[in-house]
This record gives structure tokens, sequence and C-alpha cells, in this order.
């Protein structure tokens, strides 16, 4: 028990650390879901392709290589100098954007032409009936599958200790080392992503409560 | 004066030619009747007078403007035209007020205040003056189309499309929604009319166009179309409905 006391506050740092990149990384992933959703369903055939080509290269790639890709590849370039964290940030936020992407276009195009039919009828722009009637009905409906990807990504955040980043996982790898009680650190570290999750969940239906679709 | 203006329409789905060339001109004030077979191309010809579908071949001019012009700004012609559903097309995760005064505030810029105003009168107009803040879920058929009748109504059109407006429904709830209909009709609305609703046409329309493969076959006034008609097609297409 003591042992575990001693560790606390070392997790304690490492769990800020998660939850402050999980933050940043699942916003920004958010964002570039949405741009390149909205690309793949462009009636302009370049930006098409672009979508297409970001999505398949994520999808077809490891997090583990991706994060070596942006954090070594790209630093390894003269113009580039990108610290920890950044690359971290990025890799998360680029690989959740890609099955963000893939989760919105399918909503979107899940929903009934007879919406879209009405309000280009009334006289909105295909803007307008995105913004106004599509996506908010389409995000309803997408929320389950978002919370899914949240938390797939929160535990690829894990995966950043292995370029130094200080969170939960590595701070678990520090307390061991300074307390050799594996056995005792690694399940104290895995219940702390345990309730992480649990939270990220009860908000997901707290939503879907809240949104429920009438 | 012509609301209206068809001139050698044409439309095809690939190799499908749905409407082959139609003419026609509707005046100000007129209710027209669209009858004829499923598949005949009469739901089409409706959609072509908004470009919901794009249009092949020919011009729609309305009030004037020519809808099928490069430079055409399709979003203010269609501000001027209302439609009507079959399947009323409301949007669910929006009150039945707010349903109304979307299009008016977004399109035509019309602050909330005086849009929820003219909201309430049409509301009280179709009857559903109590259903203002519920969900188009809650609501029947009947109530949900005329729901429909009020939004369209709300961008004050000058002319209004109804694609079969009472086929979705149950037959108890057909009455309230013609009701509304002839209300407007009364009121000369411009109206176009695709129905089955052979006693709404007979009693309420200046005109009928039966459309038969993509062509009018037959026009007239409803009393003389349905009780003397003068083309085969026609006839016999008014053996089975009537």
């Amino acid at each position: 028990m003591d042992v575990i006391i001693d560790a606390l506050p070392y997790l304690w740092e490492g769990l800020k650390v998660t939850v402050y990149i999980f933050v940043i990384a699942i916003i920004l992933g958010f964002i570039i879901g949405l741009i390149m959703a909205l690309l793949r369903l462009s009636p302009i055939k370049i930006l098409n392709w672009i979508a297409k080509i970001f999505i398949d290269a994520i999808r077809g790639t490891p997090i583990l290589v991706q994060l070596f890709f942006i954090y070594f590849g790209l630093n390894a370039l003269e113009f580039i100098s990108l610290d920890r964290e950044t690359a971290g940030i990025i890799t998360v936020a680029v690989n959740a954007g890609a099955y963000f992407a893939e989760i919105i276009r399918a909503g979107i195009q899940s929903m009934d032409k007879g919406q879209t039919e009405a309000a280009r009828s009334l006289g909105l722009t295909s803007t307008q009936n995105m913004r106004y009637i599509i996506l908010p009905q389409a995000f309803r409906r997408m929320l389950p599958t978002f919370t899914n990807q949240a938390i797939i990504s929160l535990k690829d955040t894990s995966l950043l200790s292995v370029i130094g980043i200080a969170d939960l996982t590595q701070q678990g790898q520090i307390a061991i080392a300074a307390t050799f009680k594996a056995f005792e650190i690694w399940l104290v570290v895995g219940v702390m992503y345990f309730i992480m999750i649990y939270l990220l969940s009860l908000l997901s239906s707290f939503l879907e409560r809240r949104f429920e679709l009438r | 004066m012509t609301m209206i203006d068809v001139k050698n329409l044409k439309k095809s789905f690939g190799k499908l030619e749905v409407l082959k060339d139609i003419t026609v001109e509707i005046k100000e004030k007129e209710v027209v009747c669209v009858i004829g077979a499923s598949g005949s191309g009469k739901s089409t010809f409706l959609r072509c007078l908004n470009r919901l579908e794009d249009i092949t071949d020919g011009h729609v001019i309305i009030d004037g403007q020519d809808i099928t012009a490069n430079d055409a700004n399709i979003n203010i012609i269609r501000q001027e035209v209302g439609m009507v559903f079959q399947q009323f097309n409301l949007f669910p995760h929006k009150t039945v007020i707010e349903n109304i005064i979307l299009a008016p505030m977004k399109a035509r810029g019309i602050t909330k205040d005086e849009a929820t105003k003219t909201a309430r009168e049409l509301l009280a107009k179709v009857g559903l003056a109590e259903k203002a803040d519920s969900y188009p879920g809650s609501l029947s058929g009947g109530q949900k189309q005329r729901v429909a009748i009020a939004r369209a109504l709300a961008m004050n059109p000058k002319v209004m499309l109804f694609d079969e407006p009472t086929s979705a429904l149950d037959p108890e709830m057909v009455g309230d929604v013609l009701e509304v209909m002839k209300q407007l009709a009364k009121e000369g609305m411009t109206m176009v009319v695709v129905t089955h609703e052979m006693g709404f046409a007979r009693e309420v329309s200046d005109r009928v166009l039966f459309i038969d493969e993509g062509l009018i076959a037959e026009q007239n006034v409803p009393d003389e179309l349905f009780n003397n008609p003068q083309n085969e097609r026609t006839q016999a297409f008014l053996s089975k409905v009537l």
C-alpha cells in the first residue's frame, strides 16, 4: 500500500499529461475528420482524392510507425523541428482524424435525401443545409461511434511513452524503476486508464440522452 | 400573366428519357393538377420546376426568370417556389415552429421575432397553433403535412408545388390536408399539384394535365377532361382510377 501511495504523485503527473494530450488531440482529430469528410463528399475530384489518399494512408499504417515517422522522420528534415509532445499530439490527432472522417462521411451519407431536398427547396444553400439540417442530425447518430474512436485514441496515447513523453504509462515505468513493484504499479495504471474510459462512456451516454432524436 | 412557362422540357436519367418534350404555360393564380400513371414522369416534371432535378434540355421560366440559365441563382428562385413532398420531409431535430422559421431567417434574413409571428399565424391557418413547440415525431401524418405546407408558405412564395401530398396519409387524414390546399387555392396561390385525388382535381383545379410516357397527352378544364376525354390513353387511365 505504501508503495502505491509513494508512486501516486508520479502517476498523477502522468495522468495529467495523458488527459492534456488526449483532449487536444481528439479536438484536433475531430476537426481534421470533419474537413476530410467534407472533402471526401465534395463534387470536386481533386479534393476528393486528397481526402481519400489521406484516409487510406493513415488507416493502412500502424500508429507506432506514424509516430516514428512524425517524430524521427519529419525531425530529420532540416526545416522541421517538433518537440515530443507536439509530435505525439499530431500523431494521435491525425490518426483519429482519418477514422473520424470515415465515420462522419458515412453518417452524412446515411441521411434521408428528402431532408436535403426540403432544405434546398426552401432556398437554403448547400452550406446552410449541411450546417442546420444534415450535420446536427448526423452527429447525433454518430455519437456512439465517436465514443468508440475516442476510447481507442485515449488508449493510443499510451504508445507515446516510447518517444519519452511523460504520460501515465511512462510515469508508471518510472515509478517501477524506483520501487521495483511491477505488479502493483501496472495494476494501478490500468485502473486509472479504466476510470478515464469509464468517465468517457458516461459522458457519451449523457450526451446521447441529451440529444436524443425525437 | 404567365407565372410558369415551360418550353420543350426534356429530362433523361442516363439513357432513360423520362420527359420527352413538355411545353406548358401556367398563369398567375391558376391551379393545375397533374395526373397520370406511376412512372409517367409527372413527379419528375414537378421536380424540374424548381430544379430539384437537373434539366436535360429546354427552359423553365418562373415569373420571368429562366431557372435553366447558367447565371440563374437557383437559391433565390427557390425562395419563390414552395414545395410540399409526399413524405413531408420535416426536420425531425427541430420543433414545429423552428421548422417553419429556419428558412425565412437564414435565406431571407428576416428577424426571429418577425419570422415567429408569421409562423404562428400560418400554424393557426392550418389548424395547428397548439403544436408550435412539438417535435415532428409526435405528430400524425396529416398534421406533419399541414406543418410542411405552413413551412413552405412561410417563405411567402409565388408558386406552390405539391408532389402527391396526400399519398402517404391514412385516409382519414386526407381531408384536412385537402381543406388547407383548397383554402390556399381560393386565396389565389398559383399551384401545381401532382395528385391521385381525382375529386380534388375535379373540384379545385382550373386545368388538369394528363401526362403519359413523358408527354402531356391531354389537358383541359376538369369537367371536360374527366367527362369527355379525347385521348385513348386518358380514357384508359380514367377508367382505371375513377
